[in-house]
């Protein structure tokens, strides 16, 4: 058992992943984080944005994504679109602010790779940044890991 | 008059027999399923900030569980009261459904009370494709039941406002007195489907 948890340290650190035993949600380092549970990556002006572990395993089986139009803006902390799951409809919240240059239409037809591949295939929005320094309002990987952590044992 | 979630209608209802019939569909913005709704039918929303609820978590199976608690006081010693995947049911059968929205910094939990139906109502349902297991096959007759075949309703509506006033002051307020201030710019939409849709679903259907 604690060769097992020493090897799976070792992978997690080698693939940048961070593996809390608590929680079981994954998260990733070079990701961004709102506490809202969303996500988000950037390259520059460019930022992708989807929905984190926790939040897709807390929310049950997706089966539908609402998304918005390509060319909307999108304002920190603001609604942009929803995920609805079998008795619920969730707002997803902008980690960021700027306009819409892609939405991934995959989820049209997959609205469940959200669950499966929260972090990849799942990404549900691409946006031009308008200000960058807004990324410092945003939680890291180890912030955002205790948040879950704490928000879990909370409730 | 129907809620119903939005998309592929022609695999919730009936499209023919609902056009024939001329029964209004009303599109609601909260998740959730297809329910016949007559003037029988009791609606219980519960509109919550997520700070006053603190215990919950702002996610849709907290919120189920908050709730089931809830109604739980509503029922004791009245009825065998169950929380079955997302349904209310007196033993294995259902008489209340349930839908949720949930924002940022608050949540709607929205109950349709089945307090009494016609049989031939039920007909404009299709059986949906994704049922809760505690469904096993069964049609609409053998898996709904009546509210009213088990407490009188001032009764069912008394326990409910007690139950709630236990976790929150309540006090009585007309809706005129509500008054809608400012909208933000994503604006959920609850609204009556056209005719128009009604028929183009019915085109999907065999």
């Amino acid at each position: 058992m604690a060769c097992r948890q020493l090897w799976a340290s070792r992978a997690a650190s080698y693939l940048r992943i961070s593996v809390f035993h608590r929680t079981f949600s994954t998260v990733l380092n070079n990701l961004k984080y709102a506490d809202s549970h969303e996500w988000v990556k950037v390259d520059g002006n460019s930022a992708t944005i989807g929905i984190t572990d926790h939040a897709q395993d807390h929310l049950g089986d997706v089966v539908y994504v609402e998304l918005p139009e390509v060319g909307a803006a999108v304002t920190q902390g603001d609604g942009f679109g929803a995920v609805e799951s079998v008795k619920a409809t969730s707002d997803i919240n902008s980690p960021v602010s700027g306009k819409v240059v892609e939405i991934n239409e995959e989820l049209s037809n997959s609205p469940a790779l959200v669950n499966s591949s929260p972090y990849e295939n799942g990404w549900i929005i691409k946006v031009e940044l308008s200000d960058n320094s807004e990324l410092n309002k945003l939680m890291d990987s180890e912030q955002y890991s205790k948040f879950c952590e704490e928000e879990d044992s909370k409730h | 008059m129907w809620n119903i979630l939005h998309r592929k209608l022609s695999e919730l209802v009936e499209t023919k027999s609902v056009l024939r019939d001329h029964i209004p569909i009303i599109r609601r913005f909260t998740g959730g399923g297809t329910v016949v709704v007559d003037n029988g039918t009791i609606f219980v929303t519960l509109i919550c900030n997520k700070d006053a609820v603190p215990n919950v978590q702002p996610f849709p199976r907290p919120i189920m569980s908050w709730s089931g608690l809830l109604y739980g006081k509503v029922f004791e010693g009245l009825a065998d009261f169950h929380l079955r995947e997302n349904d209310y049911a007196f033993g294995d059968r259902k008489f209340g459904g349930n839908a949720q929205s949930i924002t940022k910094n608050r949540w709607i939990h929205h109950t349709s009370f089945l307090w009494d139906y016609q049989v031939k109502n039920m007909s404009y349902l299709k059986l949906p494709s994704k049922a809760p297991k505690y469904r096993l096959t069964r049609d609409h007759t053998d898996f709904i039941c009546r509210m009213k075949e088990h407490m009188p309703r001032s009764e069912f509506i008394e326990r409910t406002i007690k139950a709630v006033g236990d976790e929150f002051s309540v006090s009585p307020v007309s809706l005129d007195s509500i008054d809608i201030d400012s909208v933000s710019e994503y604006v959920h939409t609850t609204r009556l489907l056209t005719e128009q849709e009604i028929r183009e679903a019915s085109i999907l259907q065999t």
